[in-house]
């Protein structure tokens, strides 16, 4: 009997101490990335060009997405055209589907799908770019010059994105809401008056248009801080640069979508 | 003579091996001081506690006199001016072109005009022989080519220390002379103190001043190549003269081979 | 170099995001910065608003001639004051009755206007006097039984 008891025992101390030596690295890692993200958030003294290095980095993220985003913000649009349609012509109110796809897409799917999307094309991307930086030794060489890698590579990136998505986000709203009209007026015959009268009716500047905005904004920065961290914490191989870059989309996305029901809560009720 | 780098009784672990076991060097400025031992021993390492890339567990390291561990961000990166380090595989920009490498360090660092950025630029990768390279890309460079714009790249701020990490790997006979009369001539020219990293043996007698062997985490041989040219310690001689067996055995421990395969 | 299309690529990008801000603002939430000019303001008292949000239409014979500014509670008659901004190329004879109306059976709430027989017009910042709040259906229910136990 008394082996037995001794193992149990040892295995419970076992498993203990792995679990508080996980919550210490847990806690470490996000140490490190808060750390991470002070350093990348400011450009530092002497370093010129950032002007240009933005630039770059807003094509980069921004131009280069333009496409995925304008076709998903129309499709998007036209689908909950479609679907309200069909729930609200039960009702009579069929009118209405210009005020719920504006609505919709405005406080909820612009945001989150404009991330999520921006999450997918320029956040893995910029894991990937900055995983290869790591395993070429461009970053560590850099360090070596005395330049920074966090100010020179990092920072234009970060700001990069705190640009892009909240513009992506605005125009994948704009096609959305055109594509409902699409389909709403040219397709389903609701006069084109209500369609834009019942929006105007119920849409407010501040209320839905600028929460979503600040919904992208706090999107965006999540979003590419975690995707440049991995990147710079990626394992320098080409396994580790994928595994960098799966991390990425995964965490990313969760991250969106959890972050947008708490942003909900605090948007509808404090502000 | 005065040391420009200086390690004392300097232990590193890293993941729980041990690196490094209290070892001790003193690299004199002006110098080619070289780094020899076989793979694996932790020279590159040596470079990051160098560059403070990495932090020992216990002992000092000093580079021009400051305590590179306990130096601030700020401060390291003041001292990372004066240093620079030749990569083993280049480590290039890939975005920028031969140009735009070589000429980084100076858009970082300095407020020279363009014309005079470009002098200095066409000066440095003339040094090496590359000045019709300029407008290529990484991407477009044989491996000895790259490794020449690299070495271009470090020395155009003018550095007091070079460090660098195995040149002559996978170089070809006549690229490996040409980096040979590079670091002799740039050591000689410049009063640069160099390090140079490596396990490529007669390269790195041919042309240092002093040699420091490494192995298990310890320096099992220093002195100038004459001197250890002329040692008889057994396992010294193993690594000089390539030997596949010896104190260093060629079998990775493991159990006995009959007991394993017939088990 | 083509540094410069990469600039005009940015700046178009730029610009389009900010394009998107405007058109959203103007066409999807309605905002008209040139509201105060075109048109001239009305208050009517309701009992019972029942639903009728700033922004809702105003319409008369089911045309739309503008838009409730703002909605104030009279803290005196305990009454809510409704102001409303009307075309101005609409005029408004003085008799002039509001209500309260409902889109369709479950949609919006929107103030519909019935003009009077009267020569003289409304002017800026005048009363609608004749108002009928909107019909509520447990008030109904309770004027009923009351009726009927009578």
């Amino acid at each position: 009997m008394k082996p037995s008891g001794v193992m149990i025992h040892h295995y419970l101390l076992n498993g203990l101490r792995r679990m508080g030596i996980n919550a210490l690295d847990v806690c470490a890692g996000f140490g490190r990335a808060s750390w991470f993200l002070l350093q990348s958030l400011t450009w530092g003294k002497g370093f010129k060009a950032p002007f240009a290095r933005l630039v770059l980095q807003v094509y980069q993220l921004g131009v280069l997405s333009l496409p995925i985003i304008l076709v998903a913000g129309l499709f998007v649009g036209m689908v909950l055209a479609l679907q309200g349609y069909h729930v609200l012509v039960g009702y009579g109110s069929q009118e209405a589907v210009g005020q719920m796809v504006a609505l919709s897409i405005l406080r909820e799917f612009g945001p989150v799908m404009s991330a999520l999307l921006f999450a997918g094309r320029a956040g893995s991307a910029l894991t990937a770019e900055i995983g290869l930086m790591k395993a070429t030794e461009q970053l560590s060489a850099m360090e070596i010059m005395g330049v920074d890698p966090l100010k020179r590579i990092m920072a234009p990136r970060l700001w990069g994105g705190i640009i892009c998505l909240p513009l992506l986000n605005l125009m994948f709203c704009v096609l959305g809401i055109y594509g409902g009209a699409l389909v709403a007026v040219d397709m389903l015959g609701i006069y084109e008056g209500s369609y834009w009268a019942n929006m105007q009716g119920s849409v407010e500047f501040y209320g839905d248009i600028v929460k979503g905005v600040i919904k992208s904004l706090v999107f965006a920065l999540v979003v590419t801080w975690i995707a440049i961290f991995h990147g710079w914490n990626a394992q320098p191989t080409s396994q580790g640069i994928s595994r960098a870059t799966t991390a990425t989309v995964v965490q990313a996305s969760l991250a969106i979508l959890a972050l947008d029901f708490v942003l909900t809560a605090v948007l509808l009720g404090g502000f | 003579m005065a040391n420009y780098v200086e390690l004392k009784n300097v232990t590193f672990r890293r993941d729980g091996r041990l690196i490094f076991d209290d070892i001790s060097l003193q690299i004199a400025k002006g110098k080619i001081t070289s780094i020899l031992g076989p793979s694996g021993t932790g020279k590159t390492t040596l470079l990051g506690l160098i560059t403070g890339q990495l932090s020992p567990q216990s002992g000092e390291v000093l580079v021009a006199g400051l305590s590179v561990p306990d130096l601030p961000r700020p401060a390291l990166f003041e001292l990372r001016k004066k240093l620079s380090l030749l990569f083993q595989s280049g480590a290039l920009f890939t975005d920028l072109s031969v140009f735009e490498n070589v000429a980084f360090a100076l858009r970082e660092h300095t407020r020279l005009p363009e014309h005079m950025i470009r002098d200095l630029v066409l000066l440095r990768l003339e040094n090496v022989g590359l000045r019709g390279a300029g407008q290529l890309m990484p991407s477009q460079l044989s491996g000895g080519m790259a490794r020449r714009v690299a070495l271009a790249r470090s020395i155009v701020l003018d550095p007091e220390l070079i460090m660098y990490d195995e040149p002559f790997t996978g170089q070809d006979p006549v690229s490996k002379g040409v980096l040979v009369k590079l670091i002799q001539s740039l050591n000689s020219e410049s009063a640069l103190t160099s390090i140079l990293v490596s396990h490529d043996v007669d390269e790195a007698l041919s042309i240092s001043d002093y040699v420091y062997v490494l192995s298990h985490g310890q320096v099992i041989a220093a002195g100038t190549p004459q001197q250890l040219r002329q040692s008889d310690d057994q396992e010294l001689k193993q690594f000089l003269f390539g030997l596949p067996d010896g104190p260093v055995s060629f079998h990775f421990p493991a159990k006995p081979l009959a007991e394993e395969v017939l088990a | 170099m083509n540094s410069k299309r990469l600039e005009i690529g940015v700046g178009a990008f730029v610009m389009a995001g900010m394009l998107a801000l405007v058109v959203l603002a103007f066409n999807a939430s309605g905002f008209n910065f040139a509201r105060d000019d075109r048109s001239y303001f009305l208050y009517a008292r309701f009992e019972n608003l029942s639903g009728l949000s700033e922004r809702a239409k105003v319409s008369l014979s089911g045309v739309i001639i503008g838009r409730v500014v703002s909605i104030e509670l009279d803290t005196e008659d305990y009454v809510a004051v409704v102001k409303m901004a009307i075309d101005k190329n609409v005029p408004l004879s003085t008799d002039t009755s509001a209500s309260i109306l409902t889109a369709g059976l479950l949609g919006e709430k929107y103030i519909g206007l019935s003009v009077g027989a009267d020569e003289e017009h409304l002017m800026n910042a005048d009363e609608i006097a004749d108002t009928q709040s909107s019909i509520v259906l447990e008030e109904l229910i309770g004027q009923f039984l009351f009726s009927r136990s009578e």
